[in-house]
């Protein structure tokens, strides 16, 4: 018994175990701390998975034909914000309803990803670099995990503290926080609601093909259709259990990231746990601990926007 | 929520439905094909749809082919049968284990359309069934490993337990033991045919956890992939994927389908086509090694050696005497090595591998 939480608890504090969490919580930190950004604003839009999946595509034409990472980021990141504009143009333009807008993204993102990447199949790209400083890369222990990750990665570190910054020190995040409580008050303050619920939208399409992106760049170095396997709804999900809070969104996607590597790490132990157990484990640690943080909390637990979803139309 | 999910999929089928209906041919037979996974996935999908365009490249002319992609399994599978059926094709193929029962009704309710479940064992009197016999080449591909491992220990990461992927493994086992008793697995359950990222994170799991050959059954090429990166060897999967493992794939247990849909087709033409099951493997060219590679000539030949005797039939990878996991002889029922039926149920391991089956 001891000796087998020994053996855990040395793969759990091992390099190799904490650089795979690393890369596979990355994808959806970025998605949904661009989803964050969206729904504070007051706008919920379902279509991430549709947004990332297109990213992906793009990310890796880029790549393909330039040869470098950070044109493939970028053209990832250009889909994805295109895409959230015809989603920002219909339901923020035409007042459409943003909950089937997102699901019709989603199902319209896969299929033009695969359109798009049909052509990649089967092509090779050199992977996104790993950052290397030669005394501190070389450290023992922590070397590799602090600094010898790929640029996603600290990219995806600065993105969420640039955004916890913007929503809670800037005067313009004050704004589109108060836009997502309440539409009604903010455009009788003469804030212009539906322009910063756009800039919003295109701020989370850009997350989410950023996020799409780095799965063909950086975690499976090639293009298949469907690569995204439902990540895109689980940043979504993410976001809600982080009751929409930058600092919770990041305990629970690295969560996620630890507990799904941990769940396939265990099985060759062979403790005896169910292996469906620990497929599902992902999902069950994620919702208790934010719950019970959420709890600990009190009152100041959720800062769910009081219009999510809900469509403005201003009256004139 | 839900409501708006149903709108939005009622809308995609009537606008596909519509599609599909508006392209006639008098003559020609119409053949639908179900897949599980993207046709682009390099791996069952693709494997299919080659066959697919086999198929029509050789009746040019004579059929025409739709298929559906990404189909899940489950209820779901039927409506996106029914959809091929009502779309005017009467030969219909379902490319994957879960799609049985939805076969299986669908061809209950339409009996003057033909259906072929591929991997199932159930069949009705206009559904057939097909199979390859995937498992002689894991059992070259056992010996190889058996022989190239260094660490004795075999990654293998795994989708689901059915007999197929069960068979697999142990005839994986099997082959190892041959050549190397010292050989162990260490095995990942994934959940899932096809999840890239997924499949990356077991297989850098398994490597740090000393497997020094991959072995997988799941569609695509991520583990292959990572094997490269981190100088490990592995087997590619249902296609050859030595484009992303150029110094790690040993070689790759493929399957063609095209000569089998081939006939089939050709058999509804000509009024021959009946209920049956088929089970093809090296010796019919529905299993095929991909190039041996990234080994030495002994370990090659030891390979081609076998492939030889399996294709032959002096070497059976199911040989009797089998015993099972907790050390009991297994019956053989198929005289000197285990029989079909025994085969395609298989939800026990053989002695020597180390985890529990899922849900046993």
């Amino acid at each position: 018994m001891l000796e087998t939480l020994s053996n855990i608890l040395h793969l759990i504090f091992s390099e190799s175990f904490i650089l795979t969490v690393v890369t596979a919580s990355t994808p959806l930190l970025l998605a949904s701390s661009g989803e964050l950004v969206v729904e504070r604003s007051g706008v919920l839009n379902l279509g991430v998975e549709g947004m990332m999946i297109v990213g992906a595509a793009c990310g890796f034409a880029g790549t393909y034909w330039s040869g470098s990472t950070l044109v493939g980021a970028l053209c990832g990141m250009l889909a994805g914000a295109m895409l959230s504009a015809i989603f920002g143009i219909l339901t923020l333009g035409l007042a459409v309803n943003q909950v089937a807008t997102g699901l019709a993204l989603t199902i319209f993102g896969v299929g033009l990803s695969g359109l798009i990447g049909a052509q990649f199949v089967g092509e090779r790209i050199v992977p996104a670099a790993h950052l290397y400083l030669p005394a501190l890369t070389s450290i023992p222990g922590i070397g590799r995990i602090v600094f010898g990750e790929d640029p996603f990665v600290y990219v995806s570190i600065a993105l969420i503290i640039g955004i916890w910054l913007f929503l809670y020190r800037t005067r313009a995040g004050l704004v589109l926080r108060a836009v997502g409580d309440n539409h009604a008050s903010a455009h009788a303050l003469g804030y212009p609601v539906l322009r910063l619920r756009m800039l919003a939208v295109l701020f989370g399409g850009a997350c989410a093909g950023l996020a799409g992106a780095y799965l063909p760049l950086a975690y499976t170095p090639f293009f298949i259709p469907g690569m995204t396997s439902g990540r895109g709804w689980i940043a979504l999900a993410l976001v809600v259990f982080a009751s929409w809070r930058p600092g919770r969104l990041v305990i629970g996607a690295y969560l996620f990231g630890a507990v799904s590597i941990l769940g396939l790490a265990l099985q060759p132990l062979q403790l005896g746990i169910p292996q469906q157990v620990m497929n599902m484990l992902p999902y069950l640690a994620t919702v208790v601990v934010l719950v019970l943080i959420s709890r600990a909390r009190g009152t100041a637990g959720s800062a769910a926007p009081a219009s999510l979803g809900m469509v403005f139309v201003p009256d004139r | 929520m839900k409501k708006w999910n149903v709108v939005a999929i009622g809308a995609v089928l009537a606008l596909a439905t519509a599609t599909f209906g508006a392209s006639y041919a008098a003559d020609k037979l119409k053949v639908g094909f179900i897949y599980v996974g993207p046709i682009g996935d390099l791996g069952w999908s693709y494997q299919h749809d080659l066959g697919r365009k086999a198929m029509e490249k050789a009746l040019a002319g004579k059929v025409e082919t739709t298929y559906l992609e990404n189909v899940p399994e489950g209820a779901d599978a039927e409506r996106s049968i029914e959809q091929l059926v009502r779309a005017g094709n009467k030969l219909i193929f379902t490319t994957s284990f879960g799609f049985m029962d939805a076969t299986l009704k669908v061809a209950n309710k339409y009996p003057n359309v033909f259906f072929e479940h591929a991997t199932g064992f159930k069949r009705a009197k206009n559904m057939s069934t097909y199979a390859a016999r995937f498992y002689e080449g894991r059992y070259i591909q056992g010996q190889i490993a058996g022989k190239m491992t260094k660490s004795n220990i075999i990654g293998y990461i795994v989708s689901f337990p059915i007999p197929e992927v069960i068979s697999n493994i142990n005839a994986t086992m099997l082959g190892a033991q041959s050549v190397n008793p010292k050989v162990k697995f260490k095995i990942i359950w994934v959940n899932s045919w096809f999840d890239p990222g997924k499949e990356a994170d077991a297989a850098k799991t398994l490597i740090d956890q000393g497997a020094d050959i991959l072995t997988q059954h799941t569609d695509s090429p991520a583990a292959t992939q990572v094997a490269e990166q981190r100088g490990v060897h592995s087997f590619g999967e249902s296609s050859d994927m030595i484009k992303f493992g150029p110094h790690a794939q040993l070689t790759a247990d493929t399957d063609y389908w095209g000569g089998y849909y081939t006939k089939r087709a050709e058999d509804v033409l000509d009024g021959k086509w009946k209920s049956e099951d088929t089970w093809g493997g090296l010796d019919s060219g529905m299993v095929v090694m991909a190039p041996y590679t990234n080994m030495p000539d002994d370990v090659k030949k030891m390979a081609m050696d076998t492939e030889a005797a399996i294709k032959s039939g002096s070497l059976h990878p199911f040989k009797c005497p089998i015993t099972d996991q907790d050390g009991k002889t297994v019956e053989c029922k198929g005289g000197s090595h285990l029989d079909p039926g025994q085969i395609l149920s298989m939800n026990w391991y053989v002695k020597g591998i180390d985890d529990k089956i899922p849900g046993k």
